[in-house]
């Protein structure tokens, strides 16, 4: 099994990488946890969930949109990384080498989704010091809890494949980062992460409501126990946890194949 | 029967540029082939192709007996390829940038650690082994980079300007290194745009430009067809360049003529005789009183041969005699 052999070896490789850059990992974490505190005390007294004002409604309520905005930046991270490899000619390196085809980019992305992990774990910590509790609005379990970050993992590893084909089509890692990074913003911003969907114009509450991004959220607040279950009909928005499971695993399947593709006749 | 590296008629166009026009090439086994020509001739295009990563627009290539276009898969086992930029992680030390290049070739864990060992060993870096390769220096990091293309001690090599960008002493040391690896029977295909280099490392040179080779044989081979040695002066006065002038005549084999450098006082011709008749040019020159700052008795360099080959000589003599000479000062430095 070169193929998952492979992988491994470029994971190690990547994670082994990432702990020699720790201002990374620091800069990585200071970005959502500013996020959780600025939305919360900022925000928190003026926003509108659920017919609530309430700043611990909103507090609740925002957790799983930060969570989910956190996971996708690591998007940026995998497309730089790769962007590097190919710039510094490391890319034609193990294109030289008998390994598996996709193995650079899996490794890659592997590596990113244990980063994530981590990231999510620290930011949940913060979460729960300033006030956040799952249960706060209809009660929940370890189990629960546990799958809602499942699918924020899962979004996340999803999103650093397109990572991968943005840092394989760029020429410099500094035009990945901000590639990788600027359209994530309409992304997570025209959905319900941030705010009440329902309350925004039709035609855009209608874009919120399909987002793939929203439907990680929504399955999250569901899982959590959180308030802001969404009052649309729209079918990702009444079964949130499938229509999570089924965008990322579609987003993994469209981008992986279209990233190996570029790898494979990558030209530094 | 072809050669351990074998093409024909490779091209390769990108957009409007034929990068590669029709390049044929035969490396025998253990031999080493130096693809030698300026920026932009196709020297790494042509190793680009050779080595799987591009693919040619048409033409055929074999290396280590395997078609590469068929079975890319299998000629990656078989070959090493060193780059131009020294393509090693930055941020993983010599230990584990070797290490992990063994594990990629399909060796396993144990075994390719006890290799990253002995290649440490060889390319005496074991010493710093255990710092990350950002840490190293230039010269050390191509050693590394070149370790990693031997893991697997791949029967066939490729390198692109394995020396682009040394110093002096960091080149000397990698050419030992190169050279050693050549003995023990390694085929290899060196680009190099220093003439030196070729001149040093190959038995054989073809030369590229504009997406062809142009020429291919032995140092000396191509040396000969550029003409014999040459007899140089460089007078001291301005206004014995005459008198200086006709002695050389007088000494010359007659074929050629004698160049006149005014700007830089200095007057060539190529002669038949060697030490013997510097001697004599020495000499004749000295009963007519013309002082001399230098005289030489020159071999033609792969300099003279590549820019005869390439047309550049025959056009405005004066300027491009100056570049010339300005590339031989800075083969000077290198030595």
């Amino acid at each position: 099994m070169s193929a998952v052999n492979d992988s491994l070896v470029i994971a190690r490789r990547n994670l082994i990488r990432m702990s020699r850059i720790p201002e990374m990992i620091v800069f990585g974490l200071i970005q959502p946890i500013m996020f959780v505190v600025l939305f919360t005390y900022v925000f928190g007294g003026s926003m509108n969930i659920g017919g609530s004002t309430d700043a611990d409604v909103y507090k609740n309520f925002l957790m799983a949109g930060i969570f989910a905005q956190t996971v996708t930046f690591a998007t940026a991270s995998a497309g730089a990384g790769i962007a590097d490899d190919m710039h510094k000619g490391l890319v034609d390196r193990f294109r030289s080498l008998p390994m598996a085809r996709g193995a650079v980019l899996t490794g890659r992305t592997i590596a990113d989704l244990v980063q994530t992990a981590l990231t999510l774990f620290v930011l949940a910590v913060v979460a729960l010091l300033v006030g956040w509790r799952p249960g706060s609005e209809v009660s929940t379990n370890f189990g629960r809890v546990m799958a809602g970050f499942g699918l924020l993992l899962l979004l996340g590893y999803a999103f650093t494949w397109i990572g991968a084909l943005i840092g394989l089509s760029v020429r410099t890692p500094e035009a990945a980062t901000s590639g990788g990074l600027i359209w994530l913003f309409p992304v997570t911003f025209i959905s319900n992460a941030f705010v009440d969907s329902s309350q925004m114009t039709p035609w855009l509450s209608h874009v919120a409501d399909w987002n793939p991004f929203s439907a990680t959220v929504q399955a999250c607040r569901e899982l959590f126990g959180n308030p802001g279950v969404s009052p649309s009909d729209a079918w990702p928005m009444q079964h949130p946890v499938w229509a999570s499971v089924i965008y990322s695993v579609l987003i993994v399947l469209i981008f992986r194949t279209l990233a190996v593709r570029k790898y494979r006749s990558a030209a530094a | 029967m072809p050669g351990a590296i074998y093409a024909e008629g490779l091209v390769k166009t990108f957009g409007d540029v034929r990068a590669l026009d029709g390049v044929d090439l035969d490396v025998p086994e253990g031999t080493v082939l130096g693809l030698l020509g300026p920026n932009g001739a196709g020297k790494t295009t042509t190793v680009r192709c050779l080595t799987t990563l591009l693919r040619p627009d048409s033409g055929s290539a074999v290396v280590a007996g395997i078609d590469v276009l068929k079975h890319p898969d299998a000629v990656r086992r078989s070959i090493g390829l060193s780059g131009q930029f020294a393509a090693v992680d930055e941020y993983l030390t010599g230990r584990e940038n070797l290490q992990m290049v063994g594990q990629l070739y399909q060796m396993r864990a144990k075994a390719a650690k006890a290799r990253a060992v002995e290649l440490l060993e060889q390319f005496h870096l074991a010493d710093a082994a255990d710092r990350p390769a950002k840490t190293y220096s230039g010269g050390m990091r191509r050693r590394l980079d070149l370790a990693a293309a031997l893991v697997v001690s791949p029967p066939v090599m490729f390198m692109d300007e394995p020396t682009t960008g040394l110093d002096p002493r960091n080149r000397q040391q990698l050419w030992e290194v190169i050279k050693q690896l050549v003995s023990g029977g390694t085929t290899l295909l060196l680009t190099t745009q220093y003439l030196e280099e070729a001149d040093h490392l190959a038995h054989d040179i073809a030369v590229v430009d504009h997406g062809r080779v142009i020429a291919r044989g032995t140092s000396d081979q191509l040396k000969a067809r550029t003409g014999g040695e040459r007899v140089e002066v460089v007078v001291h006065e301005r206004e014995h360049m005459t008198t200086a002038s006709e002695v050389l005549n007088a000494f010359g084999k007659g074929q050629g003529e004698v160049t006149v450098q005014e700007h830089m006082r200095k007057l060539t011709v190529p002669v038949t005789g060697g030490a013997k008749l510097l001697a004599e040019v020495i000499r004749e020159l000295d009963t007519r009183g013309i002082e001399i700052d230098d005289i030489g008795l020159r071999r033609p360099t792969l300099d003279d041969v590549f820019l005869s080959l390439t047309g550049h000589l025959a056009e405005g003599k004066e300027e491009e005699n100056g570049v010339e000479n300005g590339r031989e000062n800075g083969k000077e430095t290198a030595k």
